[in-house]
């Protein structure tokens, strides 16, 4: 201890005794990430033959696409209702304006089993939504619509709640100061509160479709046909593990193909966005 | 021109009540007020970002009430310059003049490039707001809302967040926009020494309420209540009641025992007397001067403020005298010292 407190760095070290108890708290957590992620990688790349199977299994690769595509269709859907929402809730004050935020994010509460019964009852072909829709030719049951009904539920909150604040940080006096120089109301948000709120609405719109490819329960209850990836996952875990059968590819290495193909497009849409903002 | 005609509307923690107003055409005006008077608030609502609960208002002869900021031709400048910052300084500048249907690009080209020459700012066109200073800044957003020739430019505390040296230049500048472009303007701000120097009219606002409209040297020398007296930096408030009145001039006996004279029609009644600090000289012996008012007084207090130095006498009255007179009458706490003021200097209301 003697030894130690001639150490020159330490009296700087016991003053910032808190950050260093932070540090080593919440780098558990970092470790648990990586650990968890690192293994299911490191265990898959001891078995690359039965990844490159995987990669070309068309019923996999289908899968994959499947919710991909499920989840650009929700997120886009999410867009276009919910940045006119965000900007609404944004601007203005009203009674219940308190309500109408916490029903938005009622989906991030409730447990997604459930959000997927709730969803079943009015998607089925005699529900409340369902039934219209039946009658123009869609059906939402083990059907593609209903994988984006059920993605749309569940991860439109993140977009609106990243878009409104998004807004809330652009100073209502730029667009006074538009409008003063001729420009309406619309073009004012064109030109000058959209694009500034932009970066947050991007970001929100990415988490929104990460948390929909993500979703297994809701999608499970109402559109468990065409398989999305994240059904057949369930499927190939339940009947055949992680590693799998001869010709079969199990859980794992389907895993590792989805996330690995996320994070690509993951980190190309965030590489977008930076140089967008540059 | 503007005209503000019963103007009531409710917004937040702010109110506006019952304005009226007149702006003249080419007219420099100031409305003077404190923090949460309300003066953004009417800005504001001239301007059309809010609708008025009541009232009108008329730009140029117009009913512009239910226009929208848009149809108003209006130019609107802020504190903090309020930049677009995701365009560079020419696109700022360039944002209105783009949204004019009738002029060509050429026109708007040449337009732009006069304006910059004008202001000063060309070399920064290329430049994006958040690398400019304030001062900088301040000046596109000039640049950009005259850009428009708008008939009236309305400015919310324009200079506020600018340093002493900028805030003198710039508010040069600001006198060169009306002298050279003929432009009404309607500035807010709660700096009296801005107020003094740029207003040909100032409007003071309180609560709400335009409590006194008239000419700098009629709000500052002839305020119509204690309020805007207190307000307007006036430091002698005294009670009183009129003893005589002698050719319009009147003996007052104050609270405090002495009398003052001065210039009013008043005969009798009690009534308030509000005299400028600033109007007040002290003096070592009783001086060979016309004002009516000497006063026999012992310093109480002296407080340095720079150039200026504030003293406070015995019998509550306030002078604001020079260093340099200070230092050559060698004043100190606790001298005897002769309190002189003219009977103009002194302004009275009931």
């Amino acid at each position: 201890m003697k030894l130690l407190s001639r150490w020159p760095g330490i009296e700087k070290l016991k003053r910032e005794k808190i950050f260093i108890l932070s540090l080593f708290l919440g780098f558990l957590l970092v470790v648990f990430v990586c650990i968890t992620l690192g293994n299911m990688f490191y265990k898959q790349a001891e078995d690359f033959s039965g990844l490159i199977y995987a990669a070309k299994d068309p019923v996999v690769l289908k899968a994959i696409g499947i919710s991909i595509a499920a989840a650009i269709c929700s997120t886009l859907i999410a867009f276009f209702f919910g940045v006119p929402l965000a900007y609404f809730l944004a601007r203005k004050e009203f009674i219940g304006k308190s309500i109408i935020e916490s029903i938005v994010d009622v989906p991030l509460v409730i447990p997604h089993i459930v959000a997927g019964i709730a969803l079943y009852g009015v998607f089925i072909r005699s529900g409340v939504i369902g039934a219209p829709f039946e009658k123009v030719g869609i059906a939402f049951i083990d059907a593609f619509p209903g994988i984006v009904i059920a993605m749309l539920f569940v991860s439109f909150p993140f977009l609106v709640d990243a878009a409104r604040e998004g807004f809330k940080e652009v100073d209502p006096r730029l667009e006074n100061v538009a409008r003063s120089l001729g420009a309406s109301h619309w073009r004012t948000f064109t030109k000058i509160t959209f694009p500034l709120a932009f970066s947050s609405i991007f970001s929100g719109a990415i988490l929104c479709w990460a948390r929909g490819i993500s979703e297994f329960a809701a999608v499970m209850i109402i559109a468990s046909l065409p398989r999305s990836a994240s059904i057949l996952i369930g499927e190939r875990f339940t009947s055949y593990g992680l590693s799998g059968l001869p010709g079969i590819a199990g859980s794992r290495p389907i895993s590792v193909l989805l996330i690995s193909i996320c994070l690509v497009i993951f980190i190309l849409l965030r590489l977008l966005q930076g140089r967008r903002r540059k | 021109m503007i005209e503000v005609r019963g103007l009531d509307k409710d917004w937040k923690e702010f109110s506006l009540k019952d304005i009226n107003l007149e702006v003249k055409k080419g007219e420099y005006f100031v409305i003077l007020g404190p923090t949460g008077a309300g003066k953004t608030l009417l800005l504001e609502t001239i301007a059309g970002f809010h609708i008025p609960d009541s009232g009108e208002v008329w730009i140029d002869g117009h009913d512009v009430t239910n226009l929208p900021p848009e149809r108003r031709r209006i130019g609107f400048i802020y504190q903090d310059y309020s930049l677009f910052p995701h365009f560079t300084v020419e696109e700022n500048i360039e944002f209105g003049l783009k949204l004019r249907k009738s002029a060509s690009q050429d026109t708007n080209r040449k337009r732009l490039e006069e304006i910059m020459d004008w202001l000063n700012i060309s070399h920064l066109a290329h430049r994006y707001p958040a690398t400019l200073s304030g001062g900088e800044q301040q000046k596109i957003a000039i640049a950009r809302a005259i850009a428009i020739e708008p008939s009236v430019l309305l400015l919310d505390e324009p200079l506020a967040a600018l340093d002493r040296r900028t805030r003198d230049y710039l508010r040069e500048e600001l006198k060169r926009v009306k002298r050279e472009l003929g432009i009404t303007m309607l500035h807010v701000t709660h700096d009296q020494t801005e107020a003094m120097v740029l207003a040909d009219r100032i409007a003071v606002m309180m609560k709400g309420r335009i409590m006194q409209v008239g000419t700098p040297y009629e709000i500052f020398n002839k305020p119509q209540n204690e309020d805007i007296a207190d307000f307007v930096g006036v430091e002698n408030i005294l009670s009183g009641a009129v003893g005589s009145n002698e050719n319009g001039v009147a003996e007052i006996v104050v609270d405090m025992g002495y009398n003052i004279f001065a210039v009013s029609d008043y005969h009798a009644g009690k009534v308030k007397l509000f005299i400028r600090p600033e109007d007040i000289i002290l003096s070592e012996k009783r001086g060979e001067s016309s004002a009516r008012n000497v006063i026999r007084a012992k310093i109480e207090e002296m407080s340095d403020m720079g150039p200026l130095t504030h003293v406070r006498m015995d019998n509550s009255l306030v002078a604001l005298i020079t260093k340099q007179s200070r230092e050559s009458l060698g004043l100190r706490k606790g001298d005897e010292v002769y309190v002189t003021f003219k009977a103009t200097s002194v302004h009275v209301v009931r």
